[in-house]
C-alpha cells in the first residue's frame, strides 16, 4: 500500500531523511516513533503529498510520488499538528467545505455521520474558533475522514488532547484500523503506539533503525529497545 | 460528554465520491473556496472592513489635501480612485492568503485532490469579489466628496478589467510572499513594480472617459489591461502548482 525505497530528503545542505527504507501493507496500523528530529513529520509530509523527496522512489496505493499526486491525495486522510480548521466557520461548514473539496455525495448525511463519530453533533452549529484544542482535533479526525480515505496518515494526533479526547480518538482509530483501512500515524508516546499499532518503527537520524511488531517484544520492553537504539 | 459512537449501519454506509467530469470537479473546488472565502469574511467582517475604511480614509485624505477647482479634480479623479483600489486591495489580498497561512490551512488546501490551479481561481476570484464590493461603495461616496460623476459604462468596464487583472496578479505574488516571515512589506514590494503597466493603462483609460477623450485615444490602453489580464491569469495557470509546494 505504501512503499518507500532509498529515500532522502535534505533542506538545503541538512539531510532529514537518509535512504528510507519503509513498506506498509494494505489494511496495516503501523506507528513511527523516533526523538525530535528524525524526520517523522518530514515523511508524513512525503508520503501525504505535500513536500517532494530529494532522491528515492515512494509509492503510494500504487501511485508513484510526486508524478500522480493527485491520484494519491483522493485516497489520503492527514492529520497534521494543526487542525487544518477555519475558525470562521462551523463545524458543519468545515466540513461541508472539505466535502465539496472531494466530491462527497450525499453529503449532508455524511457530515452527520462523521460529526457523530467525533461527538460533535451537538456543536455542529458553533464556530470552530470557539472550540477547545482537544475538540479541534476531533473535528480534524473528522476532517480527515470524511470521503472515508484508504489511508490514513496521522502526525502526533494525541498532542494537547486531555485523557478523555485521547480515549476517544484510540476508540475512533482502531474502528477505522477494523474497517481495513492503513494507518500510519507518528507518535512520541510509546506506550500508546504499541497499543494501538500492529508494528512500531523507530525512526532515527532519517532511517527507520528497527521495526517491532506486536508480540514480538513486552510492551514494557519498547522504552528500553527505544533508548539503546536512539542514544547510539 | 455525548456518546461519540453513530448507529453501526450509519458509519458502514459507503462513502460516495462524485467521479463526474473532470470540469465539473474543477469548478467544482473553485466555488468550494470562493464560498468558503466569502462565508468566513461574512461571519469575520475583519477583511472587508480593513479594505473599506482604509479607501474612504484615503478618498477623505485626498478631498482635503486636494484643494482643487472642479476642472482640476476632474483631472486627478483617475490617479486618486486607482491609488486607493490599489492600496486597498493590497490589503485584502494580503490578509486573504495570511487566513491560510496562519491556521494552516493552506496545507488543507493542498491536500485535496484538484488541480492546484482550482485553489488560484478560487483564493483569486474571492479577492476580485472584496475587491469589487469596496469600489461599488467608494465610487459613490467619491462621487458626492468631489462632486463628479463617475458612472460611465465605459470607466465601470476599465475598473472591472483592472481589478480583475489586480487580483490575478495579486493573489499569485500573496501566494508567495505569504511564506516569508516579512509578508506585510514583501507583497506590496513584489507586487506594485509588476502591476505599473496595468495601473498605468487603468489610469489613462480611466481619464480619458472621464474627460470625454475619442474611443480611439482609449481603445490602447483597454487593449492593454485585457492582454495584461489574459498574460498574467495564464501564467498563474501555470506557475501556481511550483509557487505553493514546499
Amino acid at each position: 500500500m505504501i512503499e518507500a525505497r532509498r529515500l532522502i530528503k535534505t533542506f538545503g545542505l541538512k539531510p532529514v531523511l537518509r535512504g528510507l527504507d519503509f513498506h506498509v501493507e494494505h489494511g496495516e496500523f503501523v506507528a513511527l516513533v523516533g526523538p525530535n528530529g528524525a524526520g517523522k513529520t518530514t515523511f508524513l509530509r512525503i508520503l501525504a503529498t505535500l513536500s517532494k523527496p530529494s532522491m528515492g522512489e515512494v509509492r503510494v496505493a500504487g501511485y508513484p510520488l510526486p508524478a500522480q499526486a493527485t491520484a494519491v491525495r483522493r485516497r489520503l486522510g492527514v492529520v497534521t499538528h494543526q487542525p487544518l480548521l477555519y475558525g470562521d466557520l462551523t463545524a458543519e461548514e468545515n466540513l461541508r467545505f472539505y466535502g465539496r473539496m472531494y466530491a462527497v455525495l450525499k453529503l449532508k448525511r455524511r457530515i452527520e455521520v462523521v460529526l457523530e463519530m467525533v461527538g460533535l453533533n451537538v456543536r455542529r452549529r458553533d464556530l470552530v474558533r470557539q472550540f477547545s484544542r482537544g475538540m479541534q482535533q476531533r473535528l480534524a479526525i473528522g476532517r480527515a475522514i470524511l470521503h472515508d480515505p484508504e489511508i490514513l496518515l496521522l502526525d502526533e494526533p494525541h498532542t494537547g488532547l486531555d485523557q478523555e479526547a485521547a480515549a476517544m480518538l484510540d476508540t475512533l482509530l482502531r474502528d477505522v484500523a477494523d474497517r481495513g483501512r492503513t494507518v500510519v500515524m507518528t507518535s512520541h508516546d510509546l506506550t500508546r503506539a504499541a497499543d494501538l499499532a500492529e508494528r512500531v518503527d523507530i525512526l532515527h537520524k532519517g532511517k527507520i533503525a528497527t521495526s517491532v511488531r506486536r508480540g514480538e517484544i513486552a510492551p514494557a520492553e519498547l522504552p528500553g529497545l527505544y533508548y539503546s537504539v536512539t542514544h547510539d | 460528554m455525548t456518546d461519540p459512537t453513530p448507529p453501526m449501519e450509519a458509519i458502514e454506509q459507503p462513502v460516495v465520491i462524485n467521479r463526474g467530469s473532470r470540469f465539473g470537479g474543477y469548478l467544482r473546488a473553485i466555488s468550494a473556496v470562493v464560498w468558503k472565502d466569502l462565508t468566513a469574511e461574512l461571519r469575520s467582517r475583519e477583511l472587508f472592513s480593513a479594505m473599506l475604511v482604509f479607501a474612504l480614509l484615503v478618498i477623505l485624505i485626498f478631498n482635503f489635501a486636494l484643494e482643487l477647482d472642479i476642472r482640476t479634480r476632474e483631472t486627478v479623479t483617475s490617479g486618486v480612485l486607482w491609488v486607493t483600489f490599489a492600496f486597498a486591495g493590497t490589503l485584502g489580498l494580503n490578509r486573504s492568503m495570511a487566513v491560510e497561512k496562519d491556521r494552516g490551512c493552506m496545507d488543507g488546501l493542498l491536500l485535496a485532490p484538484v488541480d492546484r490551479s482550482a485553489l488560484y481561481f478560487g483564493k483569486a476570484l474571492g479577492s476580485l469579489i472584496f475587491m469589487l464590493i469596496v469600489e461599488v461603495i467608494v465610487l459613490p461616496v467619491y462621487s458626492g466628496l468631489y462632486n463628479i460623476n463617475l458612472f460611465h459604462p465605459g470607466l465601470m468596464a476599465v475598473i472591472l478589467l483592472g481589478s480583475v487583472g489586480y487580483a490575478a496578479v495579486g493573489t499569485l505574488l500573496s501566494a508567495m510572499a505569504v511564506q516569508t516571515r516579512t509578508r506585510d512589506v514583501l507583497l506590496p514590494i513584489l507586487l506594485f513594480p509588476v502591476v505599473l503597466p496595468l495601473l498605468v493603462a487603468a489610469l489613462k483609460a480611466s481619464n480619458g472617459f472621464l474627460q470625454g477623450f475619442e474611443m480611439e485615444e482609449i481603445w490602447p490602453w483597454i487593449n492593454l489591461l485585457i492582454v495584461y489580464d489574459v498574460i498574467f491569469i495564464a501564467v498563474a495557470f501555470m506557475v501556481f502548482d511550483y509557487v505553493v509546494e514546499e
